[in-house]
């Protein structure tokens, strides 16, 4: 082990009563219950969809289901949009409200924060609402004359990706915003001295000090994505489901618990692959939880 | 176009554009606080039928809904104490101790935070069920605190990795225990780190849905009291309860932001 000034050797108490509890809550409450997930996926049900102890890849050959497929698939496009579209939205709008010389900029960076204090799936059934047949949008279109019967824009692909954006993408500002904020200006100004372009201070310069946020943004947008059921059950009406709709449903109504953890053990391969590539680029896992 | 022009305009249009950010941000919001005012009675109450405060008297007799609501009080207030108290000891240990294990620890509080939460739920409601503990109020608050006990050390953390330790040495020097050093020097030192942890903790508390959907057994918090009224529509007075907590925030940032808060204080 690495040895650092401020680190004491423990003669074992000290460290056992800070440590000791975290190390309670880790073991019993996140790794027992993730193993005890893994031993399941490879458990059978008798006919009253009771976990019985018997050996059985039945559960990962269901897997392999055209329908589930379909579904991973789905999941993985609506996950991979919303990612994008959050960089796209998130990159100037994180650039202009850090570099702003207005008095009001930390209002400006409060007022990105306070619509995530009201609840998220009331804020999802807002957007239904604003959405609907008989919502605010299609209402004013008619009333304009834009339109004369209303659109059918709700349940679909694009506003569950919608959805996703809406509660994620302060993932992506928050930790744009403070790599702004440390951007030195004098950097940009010796680029735009030395002749480069104000897109190759862009391309050479800004987005390379800035990587370290859309990276690990795009961790915590990626990731979730997968699993938010309630959006795409608000705003995609069971056409936009993701693999969290599967699991979700395992587990409540189609009560089948080891094929539900068979399917929980993708999503943790699928983290597992997506936090060793952001190592791998350099990542910090420190700035994940930040 | 002259350079000053050009300036302005790449000016207005990023004005344009953080406007039309905002109004993306904001427009559930306005949905929500709108609706909590429409004078409608009838099912999925979308259609306007007038404006009225009447929702905001007759929530206070929705009892279903103002006792969810006490529950994700409840839950939040008990977690959050608990988690910030185990995660800011927790940061002090692994900074400052060497021991076996420790590389192991750090590693594991990653997963809370990086994994789906469906699959946290899942798992846990596997587990409780597995052990035959009852699911309800002592499960939920179990479950908030393990999601949100690594936010605290990852934020008191950082408060550590840039303070001075030697003044930690300079108390013990002159006698003071490791008890009496922790609490009168390193504790207020750590208040940052600690306040900006449990606001995190608190926050990931009162809006949590997925998790706390698998474990509650006949528990309703908000979210899921939120959830439930989803399928046959929310009532106004949901919107209504949701348009005060939304006040009462703000309301709680404009006096915390302006240290209002703190020249009341030391008037008394």
């Amino acid at each position: 082990m690495k040895k650092s000034e401020h680190e004491w050797k423990s003669n074992g108490l000290p460290a056992l009563v800070t440590v000791g509890p975290v190390a309670v809550i880790l073991v019993f409450l996140v790794v027992l219950p993730l193993m005890y997930v893994a031993v399941m996926s490879f458990c059978s049900i008798d006919s009253y969809y009771n976990v019985v102890y018997k050996f059985t890849l039945k559960n990962y050959a269901q897997l392999a289901d055209p329908d589930y497929i379909h579904i991973y698939l789905q999941s993985i496009l609506i996950a991979l949009l919303t990612t994008v579209i959050c960089v796209l939205v998130a990159y100037p709008f994180a650039y202009l409200i850090a570099r702003t010389k207005s008095r009001n900029k930390n209002l400006l960076y409060m007022l990105v924060i306070i619509p995530f204090w009201t609840n998220s799936l009331i804020r999802i059934y807002g957007w239904r609402t604003f959405l609907g047949t008989n919502g605010w949008l299609n209402n004013a279109l008619i009333k304009l004359h834009i339109i004369s019967e209303p659109l059918d824009m709700l349940f679909n692909r694009g506003t569950t990706v919608l959805g996703m954006v809406y509660c994620l993408i302060p993932f992506m500002v928050l930790p744009l915003y403070s790599s702004f904020e440390k951007l030195d200006v004098n950097l940009l100004e010796a680029s735009a001295d030395l002749g480069a372009t104000k897109l190759k201070t862009l391309k050479e310069i800004i987005i390379p000090l800035t990587a370290d946020g859309i990276f690990s943004g795009g961790i915590m947008i990626f990731i979730p994505c997968l699993g938010y059921f309630f959006v795409s059950d608000i705003l995609g009406g069971g056409n936009a489901d993701v693999i969290g709709n599967l699991i979700e449903r395992q587990f409540q109504s189609g009560n089948n618990w080891p094929l539900g953890s068979a399917l929980s053990i993708i999503l943790i391969i699928i983290t597992l692959l997506l936090v060793k590539a952001y190592q791998k680029i350099g990542g910090s896992m420190e700035s994940l939880a930040l | 176009m002259t350079r000053a022009g050009k300036a302005k305009l790449m000016t207005g249009l990023g004005r344009f554009y953080t406007v039309l950010v905002y109004i993306f941000l904001f427009l559930p919001i306005s949905v929500i606080v709108v609706n909590s005012m429409n004078a409608t009675t009838s099912k999925p109450y979308l259609s306007w039928k007038g404006f009225t405060l009447s929702w905001y008297v007759k929530l206070w007799s929705n009892t279903e809904l103002l006792s969810s609501f006490g529950n994700t009080m409840i839950i939040a207030i008990v977690s959050t104490l608990v988690s910030t108290a185990i995660g800011t000891l927790a940061a002090v240990g692994l900074y400052r101790y060497r021991f076996r294990g420790k590389d192991l620890i750090n590693g594991l509080l990653y997963i809370p935070v990086v994994i789906p939460e469906i699959v946290f739920g899942i798992s846990l409601l596997s587990m409780f069920a597995r052990m035959s503990i009852p699911r309800g109020m002592f499960t939920l608050i179990l479950a908030h605190i393990s999601f949100s006990v690594p936010f605290v050390v990852f934020n008191v953390r950082a408060c550590l990795t840039n303070y001075d330790i030697s003044v930690e040495e300079a108390s013990m020097d002159l006698g003071a225990n490791r008890v009496k050093t922790f609490f009168n020097v390193t504790f207020p030192m750590l208040m940052p780190g600690i306040t900006g942890g449990a606001l995190l903790a608190f926050t990931l508390s009162i809006d949590d849905v997925i998790i706390s959907y698998f474990v509650n057994g006949q528990t309703k918090t908000y979210p899921l009291k939120v959830m439930e009224s989803i399928k046959s529509g929310v009532s106004p007075d949901v919107n209504a309860l949701s348009t005060l907590i939304l006040l009462g925030t703000i309301l709680f940032v404009i006096l915390t932001q302006t240290n209002v808060l703190k020249k009341l204080v030391r008037k008394k």
